[in-house]
């Protein structure tokens, strides 16, 4: 019997599929960014208003979910590139099953490809994906203490989105006190209010997307 | 769940351990798990012992989890607290600028092998 001193990470091995994904996506000039929040936060709405309003862009959607291809089937109604993935049950996308997706993925020429991880704001933030830029949407409904409940995925984003703005009549729900709780947490994230329902606010965060892209195909992205 | 997701990696690093070591089988495997990780530690040995199964290097495995205490700095007091008995805000002046020290891990420490 032998004593084999480890002291890493359990998600070491994770850890490793990233960076092997990362490399691979910088060598395929393919900008991947992972979309966590909760499930119902107009994660595909969002994504469906940006590919119309982006059309010089090549974009790709993976679709994570347990069950179904009811979200595949909307981004490909409109003319995008999309997989389906079913976690069989997992709770989050880890980088071994987002490096499976880009393999099954046909359309290989992408500038951007959004992973849409599973509507979970716990799980997903502890795993790298391998993605190069982190995007965190909280809708308006679910409420301005979110980065007190859940402040592990506020850390991990480089973006927030709120979203469904056009709902702000309806509900106690403070723009200004939730981006100070959530620059507490992280004090270099983007914090972009959007409704892609009526278009306001859309295009600020749609040039924050162009400008990331083009960060990244003149190679000065850090990721 | 997320038990589950955990399970799976530390399953598949124990794979990779022993092939790199030409190990035949593991034993004792010593995880350090935070005091505030989330891990729930019934759920995650009842996790363990299902998926042990499908890996024969771990057959006979058994997991032993060492608890480590969650603490907390403040930056404004520039002292350090408990995190669970106290939360986020510092118990000596009030500030909530504080930070998470350690208790957030899930570390393999150590294993047992032939």
């Amino acid at each position: 019997m032998i004593t084999i001193t480890l002291n890493e990470t359990v998600t070491a091995s994770n850890d490793l599929d990233a960076e092997a994904l990362r490399a691979r996506m910088r060598e395929a000039g393919t900008l991947l960014v992972n979309l966590m929040s909760s499930p119902g936060s107009g994660k595909t709405t969002l994504l469906s208003r940006i590919i119309r309003e982006l059309p010089e862009l090549r974009i790709g959607v993976m679709e994570a979910d347990i069950e179904s291809d009811v979200d595949a089937r909307r981004i490909e109604a409109l003319g995008a590139a999309a997989i389906q993935v079913h976690t069989s049950g997992m709770c989050h996308m880890d980088a071994g099953m987002t490096a499976a997706a880009w393999e099954a993925m046909e359309a290989k020429d992408r500038d951007l490809i959004f992973l849409e991880n599973v509507g979970n704001l716990i799980c997903p933030a502890e795993y790298d994906t391998g993605a190069a830029k982190n995007i965190m949407l909280l809708s308006v409904p679910e409420g301005d203490d979110k980065p007190l409940k859940y402040p592990l995925m506020f850390q991990k984003s480089d973006a927030l989105v709120i979203t469904k703005t056009d709902a702000l009549p309806f509900f106690n729900f403070d723009l200004e006190a939730c981006a100070e709780r959530v620059h507490r947490l992280n004090p270099l994230i983007r914090i972009f209010p959007v409704s892609a329902k009526t278009g306001e606010g859309m295009e600020a965060l749609e040039q924050w997307i162009t400008g990331e892209l083009q960060a990244f195909k003149h190679n000065d992205i850090q990721i | 769940m997320h038990e589950m997701g955990i399970v799976l990696h530390l399953a598949k690093t124990l794979d990779q351990t022993a092939e790199e070591h030409k190990l035949k089988a593991i034993g004792k495997v010593v995880l350090q798990v935070g005091e505030v990780s989330g891990i729930m530690t019934e759920l995650f040995t009842d996790a363990w012992d299902y998926f042990k199964l499908r890996h024969p290097v771990l057959k006979e495995s058994e997991l032993v989890l060492e608890t480590i205490p969650a603490v907390t700095w403040c930056d404004s007091c520039k002292q350090t607290y408990e995190t669970v008995k106290y939360g986020r805000e510092c118990p000596y002046c009030g500030s909530g600028e504080t930070w998470l020290l350690r208790g957030n891990e899930c570390i393999i420490k150590e294993i047992e092998a032939e």
